[in-house]
């Protein structure tokens, strides 16, 4: 995808460099080196507080790194000359908590940064919102406003609003973490088209499956560091870490972790976390 | 003989019903009720009173609550934004701006605009601009408190998503933070206006022609034509015929907010 005015540069879609991030005296990302190719699907895995949202943060300049350099399709976002603004329009992202806006119409959510960021007409932003709601399902749901929405319609038509933008990279979230079991899978659903449409993603995630199926590239992070990365049949299906081979033993088996309440019988190191949609 | 609990409980409220009783009567017996119906209810006085009470001096009313709520809604927009800025001199100014004209009279602001400043330097405002000035500048410092809570109650995420679609800071507050938080603080904003119907009313002491009469001022010299508290009885109920609906509006614009929640 391509956005209008903005020239597709060459090199990796995402580059970041000895990244440090710090608040206050506690220190959350100690030297991340990484980076994400065009069209590439990557999913980052760790533990909660290991950092990987922070990371995912770091990239559009959420958080503002403490030291090191992050690259964003050919423009370093740590220059401290750069219009954040300009970036951040090429880089779609999609929260934990939806973060719809709820005084706005569906459609309206969709639009508005069209119109006020893209400068688009009426006509050719809603054009836009309604070709991304068909894409995730939501065609119906054009005028409702965010309360009227279950979670996982609101986490679709977030994912719609930031398409929107025919952004060149989707940063996600935990997209499903704050979704009752049921919804998860539509999300994930939409999230499969896309990566088969060649979207350039970068997920935080604890999805097992979702990673081992459409993830490229799966990065575990634990303590503020990539302990290690790379293909999903690699890092999850045969870890080579002790510290991945516990997390994701407590993921993909709570029962044998002691998590759950109710042990399924007859599965330990249950394959599907949760069933394909 | 120890009473039971029960017992003691309707002795007690007997006796409450009794005093009440006994008040009603001495009133009843004492009170002048001809000398009474002539200083309250007058009907005579009452009808004289109308239309130009609801015609002059209820539009007036309305029209100078209007006019400093106006000015005070933008001017305290202004300083909460202020005080919300990055800039610690703009913080400063509001704070010391809010501090101010929380604690001083607005009796006291009437004064020195309507007064001070014509003596001071030689210029004479337009009635309705001293008005404006008056009771906005004491109402955007209420206000600004008010619309500063609100915006910070907007959830920080809701910045974070505008700004992630490439909105500029102020973008995202024009378009995002400040239509939501104007919604959170509808209902305080509407108890301001309240306030504000009633606080219009020290425009009596600047002195107006008959025509910028209002509620206050009207009662007031129809009480000295008539010698009857009927005027100010008629204008404390038009008082509430303003302030009760506000009110009734509070109410249900809370309900809805509690609902959204």
């Amino acid at each position: 995808m391509r956005t209008d005015g903005e020239p597709a540069t060459a090199g990796r879609a995402i580059e970041v460099e000895g990244l440090h991030k710090s608040f206050g005296a506690l220190e959350v990302l100690k030297g991340i080196d990484f980076s994400v190719e065009r069209g590439e699907v990557v999913c980052v895995i760790g533990p909660s507080g290991s950092g990987k949202s922070t990371l995912l943060r770091c990239v559009n300049l959420l958080e503002e790194p403490t030291a090191g350099r992050v690259t964003v399709a050919g423009t370093e976002v740590t220059d401290p000359d750069v219009d954040i603004d300009r970036v951040r329009r090429r880089i779609g992202m999609v929260f934990q908590s939806f973060n719809l806006f709820p005084h706005l119409t569906v459609r309206e959510n969709l639009t508005i940064a069209q119109r006020r960021v893209l400068r688009r007409d009426r006509a050719a932003a809603q054009r836009v919102a309604r070709a991304n709601l068909a894409r995730v399902g939501l065609s119906d749901k054009e005028t409702a406003y965010p309360a009227q929405l279950s979670g996982g319609q609101q986490q679709r038509v977030a994912i719609a609003r930031a398409l929107s933008m025919e952004p060149e990279l989707m940063l996600f979230d935990e997209p499903t973490s704050a979704l009752d079991p049921e919804l998860v899978g539509d999300v994930l659903a939409v999230m499969r088209s896309l990566a088969q449409d060649g979207m350039t993603m970068l997920v935080v995630t604890h999805e097992m499956s979702f990673a081992r199926e459409v993830a490229d590239r799966v990065v575990f992070m634990d303590g503020g560091v990539i302990v290690e990365e790379g293909p999903p049949e690699r890092v999850v299906a045969d870890p080579q870490h002790e510290r991945t081979r516990t997390f994701l033993a407590r993921v993909l088996d709570p029962a044998a972790a002691g998590l759950s309440e109710v042990p399924e019988a007859g599965a330990p190191g249950a394959e599907e976390e949760r069933p394909a949609p | 003989m120890p009473l039971s609990r029960r017992r003691r409980a309707r002795l007690l409220r007997g006796g409450q019903y009794a005093v009440l009783a006994a008040a009603v009567l001495v009133l009843a017996l004492v009170a002048d009720w001809g000398t009474l119906r002539h200083a309250f209810f007058d009907v005579e006085v009452a009808k004289a009173l109308f239309p130009d009470i609801i015609t002059t001096a209820l539009v007036n009313t309305v029209l100078y609550t209007l006019l400093g709520f106006g000015f005070g809604l933008g001017l305290g927009l202004v300083l909460a934004l202020m005080r919300l800025s990055q800039v610690p001199p703009y913080r400063w100014l509001a704070v010391t701006y809010i501090e101010f004209f929380r604690g001083v009279p607005a009796l006291l602001v009437f004064i020195a605009l309507g007064f001070g400043v014509p003596l001071a330097f030689e210029v004479a405002l337009d009635m309705n601009i001293t008005v404006m000035l008056s009771l906005g500048l004491v109402g955007a410092a209420y206000m600004a408190e008010t619309i500063r809570a609100g915006i910070q109650a907007v959830p920080k995420g809701q910045t974070e998503a505008a700004r992630s679609l490439g909105m500029s800071p102020g973008r995202a507050m024009r378009s995002i933070v400040i239509p939501q938080a104007f919604r959170i603080v509808l209902p305080p904003l509407t108890n301001e206006l309240i306030l504000l119907t009633k606080d219009s009313s020290l425009v009596y002491l600047l002195g107006l022609s008959l025509g910028q009469f209002e509620l206050a001022n009207f009662g007031r010299d129809a009480l000295n034509e008539h010698k009857s508290l009927t005027p100010i009885l008629v204008a404390g109920l038009l008082y509430l015929v303003i302030t009760l609906p506000l009110g009734q509006l509070v109410r249900r614009l809370e309900a809805r907010t509690a609902k959204a929640r």
